[in-house]
């Protein structure tokens, strides 16, 4: 079950820049490659290897682990990868229950840690930590923009529903911070739950103009067919999550239509993302997600941070990482004091392009946003 | 307005009893007849799942999809059977469990490695889609109304084939004394090759129907393989018609612990107290359930061995 793939770049002889002097890297990957939720871990793997070999560096080894997302698995591997292979920076997990387990004892062990998806809360504010990066978006961030836009889109009596778990209540809390409307109603399902008959009649005999979910994977991917079988035409809202390139091929044409919030979209204009979206698709045969840009994003910042400062004098190389010289592919991207991102978030809707579900981007939820646990983080 | 959603919720009920009996009859049937313990019933819903929504895919027809899933489940489970379980009758539970439980690993990965890591697309075909109009207020999904149909029919066909026909005779029989009916001439291994198969299609039938409007995923079965225990625990192990019965009481209990605790609670305490009350309740209720049933009768409603 365990997966080992080591990529060290021998070619040596063909890399044409030269850098003098400076020590290799040694990157530690844990994510999920199997079982349930697999298909994000392959994403953050994919995107990321793509600028790896995109880089083609001789001095940048990386060593990746199937997490399983098992939190007990995961903080094993993290040990061995930390004592064994003496890793210099961990990234790669997906989940935020695993982060925790993982994050605290790696970046108090001197190793760096670099985030390309989980943001929990308890990570942002008080208990940030400089060895610590987010390079994906703290938890909340996509909820709140999604709140805000139903402000726009004036919507005012919103039923909200997640699953009963920490990232499930900070869906919803994230979703309230902004939204200016009523609640027709919020209902906290069991994690995993797969039939939502039931919930889905008390939607209909509320009265909502607008429903917000938050259920990621599966979850996600039943309810958005049960609600569209049993005919309701009331809109949807939600996070990328439940509506990202993944997910939307299994979801069917009962997604089209559907307003989700993100902070990447491959339509957005730049250059970096038109390489990685043509690039992505030409090595790998899918659309790349969200979860890939990510994996994209955190390879290249380290890369970045490389090219100036040398990771044996991890204050200089910390410096490197903060000041973020790269070019992310969803544009403008700088980390705020507690080293997570301040970027914009934008709205995209459910589309169809030819035969293939996609997302489109229709506007911005929130310019140049930052978390609301930065104040409380002391760097 | 309120009675039109609890007659929805009752419904809803009813549909989730008899999803969960779809899934948890052949779990029951194998322990019931062979007194196997089979925890790679899960993957066998998966194997039916998959199978579906490829030929589904491929062909464009959700009944020929349907088909597969019962011809790929059976064929597996024939398969199952024939190279693992036969070496396990005899031996205790805890072997049993073991070797089902690697079979559960080795069917998710072997899933995994020829399907992919991402969720494969399988809906309902379009005359199921939407809404009926019921009693002239109450709007029902189809498919929801066509999975009650189905269920009831594969019950009955189930009821007949135990009870009315000669392959029933001698399943019964082989469960009652093994050695005896092995001895009156009849081929007891093709038999419980017969009956794991059975149990096998079951699984992989109502794998198709529930992934087609769950998700068609690698994983999927283990969170069902726990829901048809609880059904069968309740039920009485081994008995079908303790499956039934379990089912739509587990279907009911949940949907309107779902439904109403919260709002019960509300009228007793704080709102946003009773909504995380009602939430964590609702969602252990049918546990609390097994628990009471458990508690007075200890064999569960219709115990199959006296």
């Amino acid at each position: 079950m365990k997966k080992k793939l080591i990529t060290s770049l021998l070619g040596a002889a063909l890399c044409l820049t030269p850098h003098v002097g400076a020590a290799p890297v040694k990157v530690g990957m844990i994510t999920t490659l199997s079982g349930g939720g697999s298909g994000l871990g392959v994403d953050v793997r994919d995107g990321f290897m793509l600028a790896v070999k995109t880089a083609n560096r001789s001095d940048l080894e990386v060593i990746v682990e199937d997490d399983a997302r098992k939190p007990a698995l995961a903080v094993q591997i993290a040990d061995k990868m930390i004592q064994k292979e003496k890793v210099d920076i961990l990234t790669g997990i997906i989940w935020s229950n695993l982060a925790m387990a993982v994050v605290p004892s790696t970046v108090n062990q001197g190793v760096l840690y670099l985030s390309p998806n989980a943001g929990p809360s308890a990570l942002a504010g008080q208990g940030c930590h400089k060895n610590y990066f987010n390079v994906a978006w703290q938890n909340d961030n996509l909820h709140e923009a999604m709140g805000n836009y139903a402000n726009s889109a004036d919507h005012k009596n919103s039923f909200i529903l997640a699953p009963n778990y920490p990232a499930g209540k900070d869906a919803l809390t994230g979703y309230k911070r902004l939204y200016k409307g009523n609640l027709a109603g919020e209902i906290y399902t069991k994690l995993g739950q797969k039939d939502y008959a039931a919930e889905i009649a008390q939607i209909r005999a509320s009265g909502a103009d607008s429903v917000y979910i938050f259920l990621p994977g599966g979850m996600g991917i039943a309810f958005m067919k049960q609600y569209s079988q049993a005919g309701m035409t009331t809109p949807i809202m939600g996070p990328a999550f439940s509506f990202d390139q993944g997910i939307l091929k299994a979801v069917g044409k009962a997604a089209l239509g559907v307003r989700n919030s993100s902070q990447w979209n491959k339509d957005i204009d730049n250059a970096a993302n038109k390489v990685f979206v043509a690039d992505f698709e030409a090595a790998y045969g899918r659309l790349p997600s969200l979860y890939a840009s990510q994996g994209y994003d955190t390879a290249n910042l380290i890369l970045s941070a490389m090219d100036s400062a040398d990771i044996n004098d991890q204050d200089a190389f910390r410096a490197a990482l903060k000041s973020a010289q790269f070019d992310s592919v969803r544009g403008d991207f700088r980390f705020g004091n507690n080293q997570h991102p301040i970027q914009d978030i934008y709205v995209r809707e459910v589309v169809m392009e030819g035969d293939v579900l996609t997302n489109k981007i229709i506007g911005v939820g929130l310019k140049d946003h930052q978390d609301a646990y930065a104040a409380n983080c002391s760097l | 307005m309120d009675v039109i959603l609890l007659l929805e919720q009752l419904l809803n009920g009813l549909q989730l009893g008899i999803m969960l009996f779809l899934i948890a009859a052949g779990l029951t049937l194998i322990f019931g007849v062979m007194g196997l313990i089979n925890l790679a019933h899960g993957s066998l819903y998966m194997i039916g799942a998959f199978a579906c929504a490829a030929v589904a895919t491929w062909s464009g027809s959700f009944w020929l999809g349907l088909m597969a899933s019962l011809t790929f489940a059976a064929a597996a489970g024939a398969l199952i059977e024939v190279v693992i379980m036969r070496r396990l009758y005899h031996r205790e539970h805890l072997d049993q469990v073991l070797a089902t439980f690697a079979l559960i690993l080795i069917c998710s990965e072997g899933t995994r490695w020829l399907f992919g890591s991402f969720p494969l697309y399988l809906d309902v075909p379009d005359i199921f889609y939407g809404a009926v109009n019921l009693f002239g207020v109450l709007q029902y999904s189809r498919y929801r109304l066509f999975i009650i149909v189905i269920g009831l029919f594969t019950a009955l066909c189930i009821y007949l084939l135990i009870n009315k026909t000669r392959i029933g005779m001698r399943i019964r029989a082989g469960a009652a004394d093994r050695q005896m009916t092995a001895a009156l001439g009849i081929n007891i291994s093709l038999l419980y090759t017969l009956v794991f198969a059975l149990g096998a299609a079951l699984a992989g039938f109502s794998g198709a129907l529930v992934g087609s409007i769950q998700s068609v995923e690698v994983g999927m079965g283990e969170p069902v393989l726990i829901l048809a225990f609880v059904v069968v625990v309740i039920g009485g192990i081994g008995s079908i018609r303790g499956a039934l019965v379990g089912a739509l009481l587990v279907g009911m209990v949940d949907t309107l612990g779902r439904g109403y605790l919260p709002q019960i609670l509300q009228l007793l305490l704080d709102p946003v107290f009773a909504n995380t009350l009602g939430a964590a309740l609702s969602s252990i209720a049918i546990y609390l359930l097994m628990i009471v049933i458990l508690v007075f009768k200890p064999k569960g409603l219709f115990p199959a061995h006296g």
